[in-house]
């Protein structure tokens, strides 16, 4: 088996305000998000070879990409991989770049929420009348946090005291970008007295429910150059997805998915990263939740299991710590368009190695990764980048 | 003196013998034949074509307000006017009202526009009125109702007809009502609806004008008046207060029906058809009250250009085959569900975003190669803001299909799509001056559509679903 | 000799104060209390509940056919009992009948099993009699009502109780009635109703099967008679000559209210809970006639003495605070439209997972013994194909491995939804919504069982599925 390591290299993004967009449908935001990149990149329509497009529930086919920016009748795939769906754009496009078929492609992700005449994310799932009548995402992701309560002996207090200070380190990082959909920060006590949503989780454990876009023109590695002078190459990109919906998952303990823990291994071996902890320079990672994000901690290798709550009280995963994490603000500042949020977090990723991340840079960017966790959740997606080859 | 400046009409292609009803139901037949408004229409529709007809050769967006009459609006809790203000292309900050719960409706709006140009508040204002009302099956309503438009634009610039005068009774009386619950007109025990209404209040509102203003009954060149199911009441009207026959405007009882709020402003329109410089006449309605209006026609009545007005509309006409059409088109039959998935949910969000295009039916212009564009808005797209010829991004003026006739280039007839009246006839069109859309094809003879064809734009109802109303375009074969 | 095998019985798990009524519209509350089906809960699923009392231990597949009888059916048209014996898990070749329309439709399913037993090869016959019927707010009925199941098992072996004679009388008269489309009860004049209905026809039937078998009442330990309130029911047993302290098996007015059809084989069921081997019941029921049964207990009925029935059933509950809550449990206010709840219905998935769904199968590895629900064809232990055989989980306990008091998920009902992950022995992990519980007294590892329930409706079906809940065995101990 071949790494993909330093084969194919991102050479322009963009990335359209993530929010409400009443006044703009998906095509709006798209035409928003690929216009920055190609300007980014240096390239027009016409130099688009072959383009991946990715949503959930927002558009069909590759139609949904040509339709707006009129790309002539190029090859374009829609890819579906629930909240992996932006990586799934990336990842597609990559391998085709990386076998040689094509030199300069465009992977574009996006979603279009607010149309729905509801606050929140449906409720019920499946395509089964039954099974899951009543499933919603909160209420999924809740049971992790009353396990892992349970498991590690923290009492509710302790427990929703620690997932909250992640809502606080991710709204401030957030408030530092302008793209942001909320750019306010917000205080432990907000998080710990907020309307309870699904217990133990409150309204600021949740991320939000929103519109955007957001796209990457990706090239072979050794014509990177050519297009820029601080391209990001690809190290290694790792995904799994579970066998079975957890919910019914005989022996499954609920403090961490398997599948978060394979995406990063097959990640780490192409990148050839033995200590994540100590080699990465940043992770924009899947915090649906603020417990998703305290779990990921651990299945990524950032913390021991069962530890993760020594680390967030030490401050490690803040702009300023060991690892920061979440530099942008995360799914909690920016809202979740699950086809866009890939991309959104690769366009973080892409900014901080080329030290172009503003108020939020941190020092000495190399090596920085992305990550999605999806559906029930049953997938996981993690992609490595660099800043230089080699 | 502020008074009328134009007028316009509509009438439903379709009409029914009222024998049909006979047929179905057995019992009385009233004489005569009543219109019947197609699946896809509604009191809203209906005033948009009217307002259309009556803003012929006239820029809408030099009209300061759309005020709608009806008593059968789509929503109780939406407005009308501003649906149809977008469909006509008015200005935004158009005043918009809707008036409503009588069948004096009409003429309500009526002395609320005079009086809102009178206050110079506005110097234009649009009145449409439109009722589509509905007589429980086997009932008389069921057989004198009928179906249609009226739209008079008012203002104090070179009137076609000055309003001189008017007078109104307030008088509250369940003659003839529905509850907020209902869908079908109910009514008490007749003659005394008849008695102490309409043969009592309306022409004791019409001798009130008569004595306030010093006129005779002869004076007038045409007394246009509303008429109460039971027509043979409407002559009597005449004779009590002195008018002869030959004064009196047709109802249009034994070719259209009942129209509710649009009853006396369609007679009006019809009068102004005939009018000369100089006549005097009478505009009266009944409804928990009554209306009396004094008009006066100038000069002007000879410059309004060409009207379809209810002459030709009346004219237009198609007999449906029977009556159990009409209680499909009226949805008072439940039909088999079609046996397809259902449709997700309208996005109120992406109805909303593309109005102008739905609603105003506005595709774009590319400035960079001159080609009209439309996109529809179920396709996404919407708006265009890359040229689907040459690519240039965001180089495009707004351009109104609405208005332009087109020419078919492809049609089917479609049987799978569910629909009150199969097939489901689709055309694909091009339009005068360029561009290419597609859209369902209405009021038409399945028989003879044919590739080439020219074709209107009409505004209808395309669908209901789950408490939305969704209007959009449709084209149609040119009407008359 | 045919006769009842088993017993079984379900009351739902909450109950409101008579007295919340008279807060609700002033005047004078009725003693007592009533018993109040949960928003989840009809006739369907208390059915489904007193069926499985009745048949506990038994195999399914061993039962022969399963009736049912109720006023308050799901469904006009599709055939309930065949739902609930699916449920049961019981074979495809089976007999299935609702008896519907009448209070004496329990009593007419079970003269009718007794005959199916007596006829010919079966054996075995569940009757299982529900009723949810709704009295107009602000009625008397709407407190004297309540909800309620019972059943029975018949057959002709292992005879807890012989039935030695049934006599009916059949008559007509409009005494309480609902029209097809009518939600609620309405009654005629209450005097004529029990002097000319009740009290008539249940006389009749009594005194002549008594004197047909030349009893009297001295000779009957318990008479079961059928009693819309206590005063009509007291004052028809004294002119019957039964003892009011000794002989007369308790309506349950004052702890259930009158369960309609169910409710004379839900006094039944109490009796025999108490009754000793030798005793003679005298049973009957009420409606448009009346059913009179005499029947003998026999030694065999100590071997069903672990069943729930009545008592356990009475004494497992938690009081409605308000009248409001009975409102939204019967669904007679209209909440808040369930915003952004997304669903199917499909006739043919429910069909094509009817052994998951309905008979609550799970899958058991041949090689390593894993359990999963739903049943998986590739094992997720240890990937072997089509090597499994198919276990019920519907009769099993097991505890609660982790939840989330979702209020989200509540929308358009009462929150929270307890959204629970039950964990089974061999490995299976449930996953469902948590009824009848106390959010607050929600913990991990807490014991479980399965209860069937009303989950949603969509495209015009009631989609049932499992919910777990407490077991309700223990009685509460002070709502913990």
């Amino acid at each position: 088996m071949e790494s993909i390591k330093d084969k194919v290299a991102i050479v322009g993004m963009g990335c359209r305000k993530f929010g409400e967009n009443w006044e703009q449908s998906s095509d709006d935001m798209i035409i928003e998000a690929v216009y920055e990149a190609y300007e980014d990149a240096g390239v027009g329509p016409n130099d688009i070879q072959a383009a991946w497009v990715g949503t959930i529930a927002s558009g069909a086919a590759g139609v949904c990409l040509a339709e707006p920016l009129k790309l002539p009748r190029i090859p374009i795939t829609r890819v579906e991989n629930f909240c992996a769906t932006g990586h799934e754009a990336l990842r597609n496009a990559a391998f085709a770049v990386a076998c040689g078929m094509y030199d300069v492609v465009l992977a574009c992700g996006f979603e279009k929420l607010k149309d729905t005449g509801v606050g929140g994310l449906g409720v019920g799932r499946g395509l089964h009348p039954v099974l899951e009548g009543r499933r919603t995402g909160p209420g999924t992701f809740a049971f992790i946090a009353t396990r892992y309560f349970y498991t590690y002996g923290l009492s509710r207090e302790e427990g929703k005291r620690t997932i909250a200070q992640i809502a606080v380190k991710n709204h401030h990082n957030g408030s530092l970008h302008p793209k942001a959909h909320f750019q306010r920060e917000v205080t432990l006590e907000q998080v710990m007295n907020a309307p309870i949503i699904a217990w133990p989780l409150g309204l600021f454990d949740c991320c939000g429910t929103t519109d955007g876009a957001a796209a990457a023109i990706i090239t072979r590695a050794d014509l990177a150059k050519k297009f820029r002078d601080d391209p990001i190459y690809l190290k290694g990109i790792g995904l799994a997805a579970n066998q079975i919906l957890p919910h019914f998952e005989p022996g499954f303990d609920w403090t961490g998915f398997e599948m978060n823990r394979s995406a990063a291994r097959q990640a780490y071996e192409q990148a050839g990263i033995k200590d994540p902890r100590k080699e990465m320079s940043l992770a924009i990672v899947h915090d649906c939740f603020t417990i998703t994000e305290l779990i990921i901690y651990e299945d990524l290798g950032f913390s021991p299991k069962g530890r993760a709550k020594e680390d967030v009280d030490a401050g490690t995963f803040t702009l300023e710590g060991e690892l920061p994490i979440n530099t942008d603000g995360g799914l909690k500042s920016f809202g979740h368009p699950i086809g866009a949020s890939g991309i959104r977090m690769t366009y973080e990723v892409y900014k901080q190695l080329q030290g172009k991340a503003g108020p939020r840079q941190i020092k000495d960017a190399r090596l920085g990764l992305s990550h999605t966790l999806g559906g029930p959740p049953q997938v996981a997606c993690i992609a490595v980048f660099g800043n230089s080859p080699g | 003196m502020p008074g009328i400046t134009s007028y316009g009409a509509y009438i439903p292609l379709h009409r029914v013998e009222r024998s049909e009803f006979r047929r179905a139901w057995g019992g009385f037949p009233i004489p005569g034949e009543r219109v019947i408004a197609n699946f896809d229409e509604d009191s809203i529709t209906m005033a948009v074509e009217s307002a259309i007809d009556c803003l012929r050769g006239i820029d809408p967006k030099t009209v300061d307000g759309l005020f709608f009459a009806t008593t059968t609006s789509p929503y109780k809790e939406r407005l009308g006017a501003s649906i149809m203000a977008v469909a006509l292309d008015m200005r935004r900050d158009a005043l918009t009202m809707d008036i409503s719960g009588s069948l004096r409706a009409g003429t309500t709006a009526i002395a609320t526009a005079l009086n809102t140009v009178k206050a110079g508040a506005a110097k234009s204002i649009l009145v449409a009125a439109a009722d589509c009302r509905i007589g429980a099956p086997s009932g008389d309503f069921e057989q004198a109702l009928g179906d249609g438009g009226a739209a008079l634009l008012l203002g104090g610039d070179q009137p076609i007809a000055t309003i001189e005068g008017s007078y109104s009774i307030s008088d509250d009386f369940s003659g003839v009502w529905r509850a907020d619950g209902d869908v079908f007109v109910r009514s008490w025990e007749d003659r005394m609806v008849l008695d102490e209404g309409y043969s009592a209040v309306l022409p004791e509102a019409i001798s009130g004008l008569m004595k306030d203003y010093n006129i005779k009954a002869g004076d007038f060149a045409k007394v246009v008046y509303d008429c109460p199911p039971d027509f043979r009441r409407h002559a009597r009207v005449a004779r009590s207060l002195g008018f002869d026959a030959a004064q009196v405007q047709d109802p249009m009882f034994m070719t259209v029906g009942i129209t509710g709020a649009a009853m006396a402003p369609m007679m009006l329109v019809a009068a102004l058809e005939e009018a000369k410089p100089g006549d005097k006449i009478l505009l009266a309605s009944y409804g928990n009250g009554a209306d009396a209006f004094l008009l006066e026609v100038t000069e002007e009545i000879n410059r309004v250009g060409e009207r379809r007005g209810i002459k030709k509309h009346l004219a237009s006409k198609r007999m449906i085959a029977n009556y159990e059409t009409y209680l499909r088109w009226r949805g008072l039959i439940t039909l088999e569900a079609a046996r397809r998935p259902e449709k997700s949910p309208t996005s109120i969000s992406a109805v909303w975003r593309a109005r102008k295009q739905i609603l105003g039916l506005y595709g774009a212009r590319c400035k960079s190669c001159g080609t009209p564009q439309y996109t529809s808005p179920a396709l996404g797209g919407v708006p265009i803001r890359i040229c689907v010829v040459c690519q240039a991004k965001d180089q495009f003026e707004d351009y109104r299909f609405a208005d332009k006739r087109a020419n078919i280039f492809s049609f089917t007839h479609d049987n799978l799509a569910a629909s009150p009246d199969p097939p489901v006839t689709i055309t694909v069109v091009d339009f005068e001056g360029g561009g290419r859309a597609v859209f369902d094809f209405t009021d038409r003879d399945p028989d003879k559509v044919e590739v080439g064809m020219p074709v209107e734009m009409t505004f209808r109802k395309l669908f209901f679903d789950r408490g939305i109303h969704n209007y959009y375009w449709k084209t149609r074969p040119i009407r008359c | 000799m045919a006769g009842i095998k088993s017993y079984g019985a379900y009351i739902p798990y909450h109950r409101l104060s008579r007295s919340e009524f008279a807060k609700a519209w002033g005047g004078i509350g009725l003693p007592g209390e009533r018993a109040v089906a949960s928003a989840d809960e009809d006739s369907l699923t208390m059915a489904v509940e007193a069926a499985f009392d009745c048949t506990k231990g038994m195999d399914g597949a061993k039962l022969d056919g399963l009736f049912f009888a109720t006023t308050t059916s799901p469904y006009k048209e599709k055939q309930c009992s065949t739902i609930i014996a699916s449920v049961l898990d019981m074979d495809k070749e089976i007999r299935t009948g609702d008896f519907t329309t009448s209070l004496r439709s329990g009593t007419t399913a079970l003269r009718a099993a007794l005959d199916a037993v007596r006829a010919g090869p079966a054996k075995n016959i569940v009757v299982t009699a529900a009723d949810c019927r709704i009295g107009f707010p602000y009625s008397t009925q709407e407190q004297s009502y309540g909800d309620g199941a019972a059943s029975l098992l018949v057959g002709d072996s292992d005879i807890i109780a012989e039935v030695e004679d049934c006599y009916s009388v059949s008559d007509e008269l409009t005494d309480v009635w609902r029209r097809d489309s009518d939600q609620f009860v309405r009654e005629w004049e209450d005097r004529w109703v029990i002097m000319h209905g009740y009290s008539k026809n249940v006389s009749q039937a009594v005194s002549t099967i008594m004197k047909r078998n030349n009893l009297s009442a001295k000779d009957l330990a318990k008479a079961v008679i059928y009693g819309p309130d206590p005063r009509s029911h007291g004052g028809l047993m004294r002119r019957l000559g039964f003892d009011p302290q000794t002989q007369v098996q308790d309506t349950f007015f004052n702890a259930v209210g009158n369960t309609g059809s169910a409710s004379a084989l839900m006094m039944l069921v109490a009796a025999l809970e108490e009754a000793k081997p030798g005793d003679r019941l005298i049973f009957s029921s009420y409606g448009d006639g009346a059913d009179a049964f005499l029947l003998r207990v026999t030694e065999q009925i100590e071997k069903v003495r672990d069943r729930r029935g009545a008592k356990t059933h009475l004494a497992s509950k938690a009081m409605l605070p308000s009248y409001g809550k009975y409102l939204v449990a019967r669904n007679l206010v209209e909440l808040p439209p369930a915003a952004g709840l997304r669903g199917m219905g499909s006739a043919t998935v429910m069909w094509r997972t009817k052994n998951w769904v309905l008979s609550c199968h799970a899958s058991k590895c041949r090689k390593c013994g894993l359990v999963t629900y739903p049943p998986q064809r590739v094992c997720y232990g240890c990937q072997s194909k089509d090597e499994f055989d198919e276990v019920n989980l519907s009769r099993e306990q097991g505890k609660l491995f982790t939840y989330s008091l979702d209020n989200l998920a509540a929308t358009g009902i009462n929150p929270p939804v307890i959204q629970s992950v039950v964990e089974f022995e061999g490995g299976a992990r449930f996953y469902c919504m948590m009824t009848d519980a106390d959010p607050q007294a929600v913990e991990v590892n807490m014991p479980l069982e399965m209860t069937f329930r009303k989950i949603h409706e969509f495209a015009n079906f009631h989609n049932y599925f499992w919910k777990c809940r407490p077991p309700r065995e223990i009685p509460a101990e002070g709502g913990k």
